[in-house]
């Protein structure tokens, strides 16, 4: 039987914000346990949560690019359960109506079209603490800095069929929030995390498979994984005759599988109700015109400006668009040496490459948009080959200096002087008499072995076009 | 609209409260009636009415986005039953 998967995933941004949700203590990472918890985040007696005003902003600002409509009013709900690292025995999240709700998010797919993902809602909600099972003897550590941390929690629509639409459409919603300024982006400290929920149907069927939960991957290979392990796992108890039990899994990325998470069957019964503590959100027509008068200029739209403005492909304003940070600095540099095609080729090519290689971000680059531009401009007034570029670009990584230092200390300027190019030529046709006579005989394709020769001579230093030239007027005379 | 001793008993456990056998029976007869009592609402044409979110008619008031909290931790554990290390200790929970 051939299977459809139907996946749809709730992703949690971490809004970054200088302070909690509810509360004026700090949110900084990786402060000591417990030293940004307060009474509030405590869930002490006699305490009442107070509504940060730029986490509001926040969440306009990504129902404004999600296309989506913000919520005039919208309600905070109590969300009840049980767990050491949720003080007050509540998480206050929203829950019939969300500040944001129905709007969509565009992917590309890997045959080049695209696909219009619905978004259900996003809803502000605060996070809950951390607890350490290791390192305390027969107890748990908990440490609540984190708690009361202001999320969106980000809703699909059951719109992806396969772990790689999964993953398009996560890194597209990445990428975005990064573009807002509303989250860092950082997934190893959990800033933005992914449950995605799985079921498969046999293809052409209408009604849904039953579906598992998958929580807390927090990184798009293990999302990409643990989908298609559970989409595999779910199409064998199926043909076994099987059935899918409802269910909460965690995804062990040691053994590449997921499991059902133990004793938390009861959970579901949430019993939501609006937290009397909070009165409704208000977001008026002004609220949100203000912050649309200060919204970014957005992914898709850059991205159709590099290829119409610049002339890029499609592909590579895609690829320079996927942070503003690399759009910011492809911008750059493409405006400072005027040839946006070549700042396309070296940012996506030998720049991407060694930032790879090294594991650097591009803000720790130690090679920065004015002095890779700065280099192109070289190759552009041709005082050096692409060739040789390469190697000034390797010396500028190693801290050697700027375009031009490394040129002058390493004597990489160009041989553009013909009388001195015609001198190598002479040279290197006299020394191979034998390829000559072939070639004068009709074997021309040794043109390459002379060209070749006579970079080598030149160190490669010679202007390869005027090389190409002067050989070619030597020889076939 | 009525609740029997095993709903009560469901009820109280997901509130972590101690309800005994008895003591079921007894709430489960008061709550179905004070059910009762609030069921006459029902009889009232709600159709355009919004849901209640809250009984004032005000609205959310924000707070700037600046900390104003300093680190009490010291004063809170105090209050706690076992810390460590600077964090509050639990029975051990694991998933």
């Amino acid at each position: 039987m051939e299977w459809e998967a139907v996946i749809g995933l709730e992703l949690h941004a971490q809004l970054a914000t200088q302070t909690k949700i509810f509360s004026g203590a700090s949110t900084a990472y990786g402060a000591d346990a417990n030293t940004q918890a307060c009474a509030v985040d405590l869930g002490m007696p006699g305490v009442l949560p107070v509504l940060n005003a730029r986490a509001v902003d926040f969440a306009i600002r990504l129902g404004l690019a999600l296309d989506a409509e913000v919520a005039g009013r919208s309600v905070f709900a109590r969300k009840n359960y049980f767990y050491p690292d949720l003080p007050k025995g509540y998480q206050i999240s929203q829950y019939e109506i969300p500040v944001v709700g129905t709007g969509h998010l565009d992917i590309d797919l890997e045959d080049g079209s695209s696909k219009r993902i619905g978004v259900t809602r996003a809803h502000l909600e605060e996070d809950a603490g951390k607890s350490m099972h290791e390192g305390f003897g027969a107890m748990s550590g908990i440490d609540l800095n984190r708690a009361g941390t202001p999320l969106l929690e980000i809703v699909s629509e059951p719109d992806l069929r396969s772990a790689k639409e999964a993953v398009a459409y996560m890194k597209k919603m990445h990428s975005l929030v990064r573009y807002l300024g509303i989250c860092d982006g950082n997934m190893q400290e959990g800033s933005f995390r992914c449950d995605a929920n799985v079921s498969v149907r046999p293809v052409g069927r209408e009604a849904f498979g039953t579906r598992t939960e998958i929580k807390n991957l927090n990184s798009f290979r293990f999302v990409e994984r643990a989908i298609n392990y559970e989409i595999e796992r779910q199409i064998e108890v199926l043909e076994d005759g099987g059935s899918i039990t409802q269910e909460t899994r965690l995804y062990d990325p040691d053994r590449g599988e997921t499991r059902p998470m133990r004793g938390k069957e009861e959970a579901n019964d949430y019993r939501y109700f609006p937290d009397p503590d909070l009165l409704p959100l208000e977001i008026t027509a002004e609220m949100i015109e203000s912050v649309r008068s200060e919204l970014p200029e957005l992914p898709d739209a850059k991205r159709e400006r590099f290829v119409s403005d610049y002339g890029l492909s499609n592909y590579d304003a895609g690829v320079l668009t996927s942070s503003r940070e690399l759009a910011d600095y492809f911008e750059q540099v493409a405006l400072a040496c005027a040839d946006a095609k070549l700042a396309a080729n070296w940012v996506m090519g030998e720049l991407a490459g060694a930032l790879n290689k090294t594991g650097t971000e591009l803000a720790d680059s130690p090679i920065d948009a004015d002095r890779l531009a700065g280099l192109l401009k070289r190759i552009l007034d041709e005082t050096i080959s692409g060739k040789i570029a390469k190697e000034v670009f390797e010396a500028m990584w190693q801290g050697e200096g700027d375009a031009d230092t490394v040129i002058e200390a390493k004597g990489l300027k160009q041989v553009t002087d013909a009388s001195a190019i015609e001198a190598m030529v002479d040279e290197v046709i006299a020394a191979n008499p034998q390829q000559l006579e072939q070639y004068r005989a009709g074997k021309t394709k040794l043109m390459g072995f002379f060209v070749g020769q006579v970079m080598k001579a030149s160190a490669g230093k010679a202007n390869p076009a005027q090389v190409n030239e002067i050989l070619k007027r030597r020889l076939d005379g | 609209m009525s609740i029997d001793a095993a709903e009560v008993a469901k009820i109280a456990h997901l509130a972590r409260l101690a309800v005994t056998e008895a003591d079921g029976e007894t709430h489960a007869r008061n709550l179905s009636s004070i059910l009762a009592f609030v069921e006459r609402l029902s009889e009232v044409d709600t159709s355009g009415v919004e849901p209640l979110a809250h009984p004032l008619e005000m609205t959310q008031r924000l707070r700037r986005d600046v900390v104003s909290e300093v680190d009490q931790r010291e004063r809170f554990q105090a209050l706690a039953p076992a810390t460590a290390d600077g964090h509050y200790l639990v029975p051990r929970v694991i998933e």
